[in-house]
């Protein structure tokens, strides 16, 4: 019954922890470090690509969308599915799921702008849903837990000592690349800069003939499909259970805030912080000590430097 | 009020004799759950409705609640009832420092508050994790002995599950109904102002914290017992706040009622669908419901129900609904010679003692200089002017005189008491008060409760009742009374500068500093406020006026100070002040070489 509610909140299932060998509270060896250090890049990455999408709707929308964590996992058991059932590459799952879901992006925000939701009450909404995708993930797919089985996972390239798994490389260089081509494209095109202005001040910008609805619409499709994205991306990396949606949401927004909100390499950066102090954390003490890096960096943040928000 | 506890007491009661009726044990487990639920709800919502600083750490207080129970309970043997209070004091505790930290920022408002109290819920999950107090395999309590209170187990745990929640919606009520409760409610609408005001917000927002935290734990420390096995992973969830947040919202947040009835209609709705084995169903039900709610009833069902069956504000509708019968038609005389006021000091010289002495007064903003070194002196009974064109550092002189932003450096001595320095609600109490260019009332309480705020935190500290009395005054001293069961927003742009003229006027200010009240008023509008100036002077109210329109400012000063760039510029009789060369520049700009300064007769100088 109700208290069935609780029985959520894991950590996220990484499994690049596998590649470690913890010997907790010794001082790690060399290699231990380093691959740690890899690891929590590894992770970083996707912690960045999740928050890309969060921080650009935050930041520039004044919209808190906790459904991107359930639209990226809907994106992740799509991929699933398709992968395990139809044999179609995971990555060409996203020439499918980009389009959906820059769709399904437009569409919330329309709901939202048609009621002008204030940025707590997007909150709320978007909760709402993530809570209705949750159980729509869990009709489809069970709440057992998932994995997908592609030829990318046994691909392990070797640098030295280190393990640079495939799926984590993918995840890597899409959150690096696509970090990049949005900053690029929000300061060096007109409609990144129409974006930028209408984000400041939307009045002022529609006066300069700026059409801030149809780009509010596109920045929120965009958003879910990068929400999409790194749903391939979980896909590729981590086991899958619809309750394992609530598990991101605590570091992700931690690496929103740190990162600066609407900046579009902030969550990358901040993310690849969290990552490797919690990878760190995770090899010098237990894993279990790993949250504690990333709250207590977001507690700081948020009373040191409120101003970014 | 005495009616509302009455009725909950007598609900509970009733709801007390159930476990004696020998029903099957099951319905007093879906009751604890409502009970459960309800407790919750409604210790969130002491802080987070009322106030609306919305918190996602409820889950860390009622975690830190049930461990308490449970290590106290099973390390150390402590009875388990006694463990109740233990686990209320450490919630509570924790609240309180948490709270304390956070409300110093000033700018952790809204969704940063949120997302603060989240992050603390996961930093105490890891910590309890990883110490003994939990270590991993979680705590066992099905060893510890359970009280008989009632007929049977499960008896017992409704008792105690349905005392939590009669205990928590008592002091909502109770709250509700206080000096705290609308201190709490200003600070939801406006805290800048409801501090100026005089509400002494930091310590109102950890107080409503630490308490709304113990309840909290109360109800976790009973849930321990009741589950009996506590885990990290089950117990520090972000489903946890995010359903009592549903629950308070779905039932309406601005009444301490709301969340109960939320509790109680979300607990039945999931009960209903997991009970049919359609557990999936009824997340998407409450997800349907959560998303519909705040688009289509963003106020809850009390509030619909409010709205549709008469606005009548419960806190209105425990005092005087109508004026006091002294008050009417004749108001206006009637409070003019109120408070024993000592007429106006005689001619328009204003030569009475120092009421307000600012000393080298600066202010900052990063790089901005908005005052540079004021020097000041408002004398008790006169009208002073403060004039200058935009910019020239006339509002940041309110502002910080009134204590909205902190002087940078020098002193205001008012009443030989020094306040530069300290907090806004204290300035308040000393007898300063303040209105704001741009109306900024409290949207979500009507005129009269606007009105009646500053009474009760003003430097009369008076209850409710008088000062909804004084409150009536006012608004028949302004002409407002008619509207007083309106909201602000239903008001016109006049009605509304007027409300704050009520406003600052109920708190009894010894200095009352208007900044430009006339702006955006149409001329016989202006002729009705300058009459209105001249009635709140005539009581002995000394006025700081700050304003454009020279008519007002020549038909009203006793004296005028002028400012320029954050500095004093010149400072004497109104028309002789505004012949001198040097501030007609410095308002009309440089005279062109060769020609006389234009002649800035008080009447010609419309600026």
């Amino acid at each position: 019954m109700a208290d069935r509610m609780a029985q959520r909140m894991g950590r996220p299932g990484r499994n690049t922890q596998n590649l470690l060998t913890r010997q907790p509270m010794t001082l790690p060896s060399f290699t231990l470090l380093a691959q740690s250090i890899v690891a929590g890049i590894f992770t970083g990455a996707l912690y960045g690509l999740l928050g890309l999408g969060l921080s650009l709707s935050w930041g520039m929308l004044r919209q808190i969308n906790l459904a991107h964590f359930a639209l990226a996992f809907l994106g992740a058991y799509l991929t699933y599915q398709l992968a395990s059932y139809g044999g179609v590459d995971p990555l060409l799952t996203l020439l499918m799921i980009v389009p959906v879901f820059f769709v399904l992006g437009v569409a919330m925000h329309w709901m939202l702008a048609r009621f002008r939701a204030t940025p707590f009450n997007s909150l709320l909404i978007t909760f709402g849903l993530t809570i209705i995708i949750e159980a729509m993930l869990q009709w489809i797919w069970t709440a057992d837990y998932r994995r997908l089985d592609s030829s990318y996972a046994e691909h392990k390239l070797r640098l030295g000592p280190l393990f640079l798994p495939l799926p984590e490389l993918i995840t890597l260089g899409l959150s690096v690349g696509i970090s990049l081509v949005i900053w690029l494209a929000l300061r060096r095109t007109d409609l990144g800069k129409a974006m930028r202005a209408a984000a400041e001040d939307a009045p002022i910008a529609a006066a300069f003939g700026i059409n801030h609805q149809a780009l509010a619409l596109m920045l929120s499709g965009l958003s879910a499909a990068l929400a999409g994205i790194a749903g391939v991306c979980i896909a590729l990396g981590h086991t899958l259970a619809p309750s394992q949606i609530y598990s991101w949401i605590g570091v992700v927004f931690a690496c929103v805030m740190l990162g600066g909100l609407g900046r579009p390499m902030g969550p990358l950066i901040a993310g690849c912080i969290i990552g490797v102090s919690e990878a760190v954390t995770m090899a010098v003490t237990a894993p279990s000590w790993a949250p504690l890096v990333s709250f207590s960096l977001l507690i700081a943040v948020l009373l040191a430097r409120p101003g970014r928000a | 009020m005495r009616k509302s506890i009455s009725l909950v007491v007598l609900a509970g009661l009733l709801l007390a004799v159930v476990p004696y009726l020998g029903l099957p044990a099951f319905y007093e487990s879906v009751l604890y759950m409502v009970f459960h639920w309800i407790a919750l709800a409604t210790s969130w919502n002491l802080l987070s409705g009322y106030s609306g600083y919305f918190s996602f750490g409820h889950g860390a207080f009622f975690g830190i609640g049930m461990y308490t129970t449970a290590t106290l309970a099973s390390q150390f043997d402590v009875p388990f009832l006694w463990t109740l209070p233990a686990a209320a004091a450490m919630a509570a505790l924790f609240g309180a420092v948490l709270g304390f930290v956070a409300f110093r920022v000033k700018a952790v408002r809204g969704e940063l508050f949120a997302l603060l109290t989240l992050a603390a819920t996961f930093v105490v999950a890891t910590i309890v994790l990883n110490t003994p107090i939990d270590g991993g395999p979680g705590v066992y309590l099905s060893a510890v002995p359970l009280p008989d209170i009632g007929p049977s187990p499960s008896g017992t745990f409704y008792l105690l599950a349905l005392a939590a929640a009669l205990l928590t919606i008592v002091i909502a009520v109770l709250v509700y109904y206080a000096r705290f409760g609308t201190g709490l409610f200003a600070i939801h609408d406006d805290e800048d102002v409801a501090e100026v005001l005089g509400v002494p917000t930091f310590r109102y927002k950890v107080a409503a914290f630490a308490l709304s935290c113990g309840l909290a734990g109360v109800v976790g420390g009973i849930q321990a017992m009741f589950v009996s096995y506590v885990t990290t992973g089950d117990v520090f969830t972000i489903a946890l706040p995010l359903t009592v947040v549903l629950m308070s919202v779905l039932g309406g947040t601005r009444h301490w009622i709301g969340p109960a009835v939320g509790a109680v209609v979300i607990t039945l709705l999931l009960y209903g669908f997991t009970a049919g084995d359609s557990a999936v169903m009824g997340k998407v039900v409450m997800g349907v419901i959560l998303v519909a709610v705040i688009l289509f009833m963003p106020e809850g069902i009390l509030g619909w129900v409010m709205h549709r069956f008469g606005r009548k504000p419960a806190a209105a509708a425990a005092s005087n609904p109508r004026p006091p019968s002294a008050i009417d038609g004749n108001a206006r005389e009637a409070a003019a010679p109120m408070a024993g006021a000592p007429s106006a000091p005689g001619g328009r010289s204003g030569g009475g003692e120092v009421l307000l002495k600012a000393r080298g007064v600066s202010k900052s903003f990063r790089g901005v200089q908005a005052l540079r070194g004021v020097d000041l002196e408002v004398r008790r009974g006169e009208i002073l002017g403060l004039l200058g064109p935009n910019g020239s550092g006339k509002s940041t002189f309110i502002n910080v005189a009134s204590g909205h932003f902190p002087a940078s450096s020098g002193s205001i001595v008012f009443a030989g008491r020094e306040v530069a320095g300290i907090s806004a609600h204290r300035i308040a109490r000393c007898g300063i008060s303040r209105t704001y260019q741009i109306p900024r009332p409290f949207a979500h309480l009507t005129v009269l409760e606007n009105v009646a705020l500053p009474a009760m935190f003003g430097a009369g500290l008076v209850e409710r009742r008088q000062a909804e009395t004084e409150a009536w005054r006012w608004l028949a001293f302004t002409g407002l009374a008619e509207r007083a069961h309106a909201l602000p927003d239903d008001l016109n742009l006049h009605q509304r500068k007027f409300l704050e003229f009520a406003r600052a006027l109920a708190a009894h200010p010894q200095l009352l500093m208007l900044d430009e009240v006339l702006s955006g008023l149409t001329p016989s509008e202006i002729d009705e406020a300058v009459a209105l100036i001249q009635r709140i002077r005539a009581q002995g109210t000394t006025i700081l006026f700050v304003e454009h329109v020279m008519r007002a400012v020549m038909a009203l000063c006793d004296r005028i100070v002028v400012f320029n760039q954050g500095q004093v510029l010149a400072e004497g009789p109104p028309a002789e002040v505004m012949a001198r060369p040097d501030v007609v520049a410095a308002y009309l700009g440089k005279p062109m070489s060769g020609e006389a300064p234009p002649p800035a007769s008080g009447a010609a100088a419309h600026a």
